[in-house]
């Protein structure tokens, strides 16, 4: 990697400060991603601000949400007995992000913010109807991403929590690319009072997305049935050494059905 | 004492510094001021170098030294040797291209190295390396092995007209297409055999260290064979007489093939050593090991099979072509064509065999051998063609082989194709294999899986392959630039302990283990007072190294002779000490006995006895115990066996599980069977990640897509069943320990197993061949449009 400052403030407002004051520096949560950036040359930041001191992690579950400070590992969520009791598929998720060391150091807040087209909370907070507070601003999920790799933040603006309602049922299921283990599918779905909410990671150029075609199906009959016929446009999907997009819209119709079937 | 010879699965002793991290690889090494190397490569397939422009990076903080291939070029320094020469058909050598250290002229792949930093941090070389500034002219390029010989295809090197290295062949063709032209029926498959990238754990690397007092130089290196190195590079590169070049090659993290060759960064390390006068370090990260290890295999064939009316094979004509990648590597040339035509009898008495290989030049990385080395493309083309013999002919897959082998009683057998095998029974091996995999109740399985939407199929595959390698008259007469026997000497030391030094070299196998157990087996001494020394030229007489399942039979046997010797001179000490003939003394279990007395000593009070001389045959006999055996085999060994895989496929996602697998090999006189268990299943589990997972992908362009672990699959502990895994051994004839070799056997035997399976899985669709490796994507397109097809009707 090449030469960066190193800044671990000790406060949300000191990063917040650290950050605005420049353009060129890079906040870090667990750095899972941006590690290996850095190690491959691929960035060049003025500095790092290790956001691991600024009191950005936690878990508070009410009766009818689940909150998750931004700094918080999926390791810990993965373990929390009280997300594991209000929302058992955002725990599962958590469980299965990349292996062991990732989950120890890997963070729910660094991964919203990097939006990884591949990422698997990007679905759960979609799906969940999750609203991303930060220091500035609370974002609803739908405004939240903005395609791959690309988010509402403005600059200066950090994740604080996230908040997830507790839906009636929720799971999530994915098909793992078998080199990288990220998923070329991956679908959150979640049963509400008022409905179904499907989101899908993995499969699309434009990130993280509501399938509609299994929202309005799923919604009518939350079951794994329902999901038969409905199709996946394979316009916006992803194409790579590993997977078609005709394979990929295909695949979202069956990790759906197996979602639901485990919700 | 606890039985610790031949037959003992006692636990490996080098495991203990493996597994607590005290191991001491190259990377762990560092010598008094030493500097660190980086290499700029090329990121492009194929382009002119119009200039380098080395100004920026050498001025950056830390550089010492910026070498380019001009700079080597001033020294007369040689490129690259390959160690193997194949003659084409018409008698004439083939096309061997220079092979420059760092590139002269023009970059022929992704990776080729251009230019060398030498700091002070390898963080400093890095930035500098960034600021060395190369203008290419861009040429187009080939990568795809196929498209070599294309007409108009770009050339890879000037000289080499239509990207051909060779056109080679081995058997008479106008008999076989004669057998070919009365066969009731002919069987016809294409297929490819798949590129792969070895991917050993440990990264290579290399210091180069010149003493500036003795002028000696020494390289660590990641070798699985360190006085091939120095001989490669000290005479035909560097020019640096054996007497003042050492090759250590220190614990070794894993290697398959892939650190038997001389690379360009050992002889680059060395130079520089001497010209900047301070120890030179060079490590691979694993985005390098990717584009600049040698790949492997990558063949396309078309294969036929001449077979009667009751399925008896009558000859066997293949045409292959092989990719080389850029440049030849030590020993690529003799992969696709006496490591792999020359085992197309495979287990079948199949009486005449054609086959023609070309090989060729491709903008991409060289290819040479990887773990089975020409033998798994045999297997995998043979055991894929027999399957679809049973499908175009509706005879049963098993009785067609049963009906086809070599009988056990048919030893020594002559193939047609140059080998003569000493020792199988394949019979044996296969009814085994058949029994330990349930194979008779596989459809009731089937059906289960069937219930549980599960497409579950069964395949079998009998193989054979050639290894010990290898007899040296015999592979000089092919085209071997060296010899290929082994040396051990074996030391007593005064009191009794023993030290081996070998020629072998052990990069994850289990030598320290397996040789030691040899000594206990046949000098009577304790594991314990035996250690095994392998990896450096300045302590073991010479060695050709550990490639090709060769170490236990051809150094084994090594060690066996030296013994003999030590024996032999021990029976001399003892019958002066205790007063007999010698021709009465006899040698067991540690003890020297006279025989039909209680008059015994052991092998200590020898060994002391012939290092204190007080009392000794001093007018006749030398003192010490210390004795050198250099070994050269008469003939290959030949493992076999029969592989059954259990598969079951998601029709939905196209993903195959494997379920079982089983594995019963001949590999003679077993030393470990722990660590031979351990072997095979390393083998097979590689052979699954060839079948299933590994691919390593070239785009148009000549960029190596799979280029990282996020994109190129190594197989990993869940895409692996529990192995059910067996031997029934019979011995090599041939050799003193009758061990055939256990290194390679499960990644020859293993792809077309679960290939079989998987086809077998999917026969509902008419399917007959599927190209490795049978990815998910690949085999649901075959199932969705197999489908389709069947609503259709």
């Amino acid at each position: 990697m090449y030469d960066f400052n190193y800044e671990k403030p000790a406060s949300l407002a000191a990063a917040v400060a650290t950050l605005t004051g420049d353009a060129d520096a890079k906040a870090l949560a667990g750095g899972m991603t941006y590690i290996p950036v850095l190690k491959m040359r691929l960035a060049k930041p003025s500095a790092i601000v290790d956001l691991s001191a600024a009191g950005l992690s936690g878990i508070t579950v009410t009766a009818s949400s689940v909150t998750i400070g931004a700094m918080t590992t999926h390791d810990t969520v993965a373990k929390n007995a009280q997300v594991r009791a209000a929302i058992p598929a955002l725990a599962a998720l958590a469980g299965g992000i990349g292996d062991e060391a990732v989950r120890h150091r890997g963070t729910i807040g660094g991964s919203l913010a990097n939006n990884d087209p591949a990422a698997c909370y990007p679905s759960a907070v979609l799906a969940l109807g999750a609203t991303i507070k930060t220091n500035k601003r609370s974002i609803a999920a739908d405004d939240y991403f903005q395609g791959m790799f690309t988010t509402a933040l403005e600059d200066g603006e950090l994740i604080v929590s996230v908040e997830f309602p507790i839906p009636q049922k929720a799971a999530y299921e994915k098909f793992r690319n078998p080199a990288s283990r990220y998923a070329i599918v991956g679908v959150f779905v979640a049963k509400f009072a008022n409905g179904a909410r499907v989101a899908v990671t993995g499969a699309s150029q434009g990130g993280v997305f509501r399938h509609e075609g299994m929202e309005k199906a799923l919604s009518a009959n939350f079951s794994p049935d329902a999901t038969a016929g409905v199709t996946t446009d394979t316009d916006n999907m992803n194409q790579d050494i590993h997977a078609s997009a005709e394979y990929r819209a295909h695949l979202v119709g069956v990790v759906t059905k197996r979602a639901v079937a485990k919700a | 004492m606890p039985f610790e010879g031949i037959g003992a699965s006692v636990r490996r002793k080098e495991d203990v510094r493996f597994l607590s991290g005290r191991g001491n690889y190259t990377d762990d090494i560092n010598r008094p001021g030493q500097l660190y190397a980086v290499m700029r490569r090329s990121d492009r397939p194929h382009a002119k170098i119009l200039g380098i422009d080395t100004a920026a990076a050498s001025a950056a903080p830390g550089v010492v030294a910026i070498f380019t291939g001009a700079d080597m070029a001033k020294e007369e320094i040689g490129g690259l040797p390959c160690g193997w020469q194949i003659h084409n058909k018409d008698g004439s050598p083939m096309a061997e291209p220079p092979h420059p250290v760092l590139a002269v002229g023009k970059v022929r792949h992704v990776g080729d190295p251009v230019a060398v930093v030498i700091a002070d941090t390898k963080q400093q070389a890095r930035d500098a390396a960034e600021l060395i500034s190369i203008d290419y002219q861009d040429l187009p390029s080939v990568s795809s092995t196929p498209d070599a010989l294309a007409t108009g295809a770009p050339l890879v090197h000037d000289e080499v007209p239509g990207n051909l290295c060779y056109d080679w062949h081995i058997g008479d063709k106008a008999v076989v297409d004669g057998v070919f032209a009365k066969a009731a029926h002919v069987v016809k498959l294409d297929l490819v055999n798949n590129r792969l990238v070895p991917n050993a754990m440990e990264p290579r690397a290399a210091i180069g260290d010149f003493d500036t007092s003795s002028g000696d130089y020494t390289l660590y290196t990641t070798s699985q064979n360190p006085h091939v190195i120095r001989l490669l590079m000290g005479a035909f590169v560097l020019h640096i007489p054996e007497n003042k070049l050492r090759v250590v090659a220190p614990d070794v993290g894993g290697g398959f093939g892939s650190k038997i060759y001389h690379y360009a960064e050992e002889a680059i390390v060395t130079w520089a050593s001497a010209k900047v006068r301070r120890p030179v370090k060079w490590t691979a990260d694993r985005s390098e090991s990717f584009m600049s290890d040698a790949h492997g295999r990558d063949h396309v064939s078309t294969a036929e099979m001449a077979v009667d009316a009751d399925g008896k094979f009558l000859g066997l004509r293949i045409h292959t072509l092989a990719n080389m990648g850029a440049y030849l590597s030590t020993f690529a040339p003799c992969v696709p064509t006496y490591l792999y035509a020359t085992l197309l009898a495979g287990v079948y008495t199949t009486p005449v065999i054609y086959c023609e290989v070309k090989a060729v030049f491709t903008h991409t990385v060289p290819v040479d051998a990887y773990r089975g080395a020409g033998r798994p493309e045999a297997t995998f083309l043979l055991e894929r063609l027999v399957d679809c013999i049973a499908h175009d002919t509706g005879i049963d897959r098993v009785e067609l082989r049963r009906k086809n082998f070599i009988a056990a009683d048919a030893f020594p057998y002559q193939t047609p194709v140059a080998l003569e095998y000493d020792s199988g029974d394949y019979q044996t091996t296969l009814r085994v294999a058949l029994e330990n995999s349930d194979y008779a109740g596989f459809e009731a399985r089937r059906a289960e899986a069937a219930k549980r939407g599960k497409l579950r199929g069964i395949g079998v595959s009998t193989y054979l392959e050639a290894c010990g390698i290898a007899p040296s008259a015999v592979v000089g007469s092919l085209g071997a630039r060296a010899g290929l026997y082994e040396v051990a000497n074996i030391r007593v030391h005064p009191t009794g302990s023993v030290t081996v030094f070998t020629g072998t070299h052990s990069h994850g196998q289990g030598h320290e283990t397996t040789l030691a157990q040899l000594v206990c087996d046949q000098l009577g001494v304790p594991l314990s007072q035996v250690d095994v020394v392998h990896g450096d030229t300045a302590k073991i007489p010479f060695g050709m190294g550990t490639y090709g399942s060769r170490s236990l039979a051809v150094g084994g046997s090594a060690m066996v002779k030296a013994m003999d010797k030590i024996i032999a001179k021990g029976k001399k000490i003892a019958a002066h000490l205790m007063e007999a003939s010698v021709e009465d003394i006899e040698f067991a279990n540690n003890t020297f006995t006279v025989a039909g007395t209680d008059k015994s000593k052991t092998l200590t009070d020898i060994s002391l006895a012939a290092y204190v001389p007080h009392n000794y045959p001093i007018d006749v006999l030398e003192p010490g115990l210390d004795e050198t055996a250099f070994y050269d085999p008469k003939n290959f060994t030949f493992p076999g066996g029969c592989h059954v895989a259990e598969v079951e496929i998601d029709p939905e996602t196209g993903v195959t599980e494997v379920i079982n697998f089983t594995a019963v090999d001949d590999v003679g006189r077993v030393v470990n069977p722990m660590i031979v268990e351990g072997q095979i299943q390393g083998g097979v589990a590689q052979g699954i990640g060839q079948a299933l997972l590994e691919a390593a992908i070239y785009d148009k362009s000549g960029q190596l897509m799979s280029g990282s672990m996020m994109d190129y699959t190594m197989p990993r502990a869940d895409n692996l069943p529990n192995f059910n895994v067996a031997t029934e051994n019979t011995m090599c004839t041939h050799n003193p320990l009758g061990s055939k070799g256990c290194g390679e056997v499960g990644a020859i035997g293993s792809p077309p197993a679960i290939m079989n399976a998987v086809i077998d899985a999917l026969k509902q669709f008419g399917v007959r061949h599927i190209d490795m490796p049978a990815t998910g994507p690949k085999l649901w397109s075959i199932i969705h449009a197999g489908q389709a097809k069947m609503a259709a009707e």
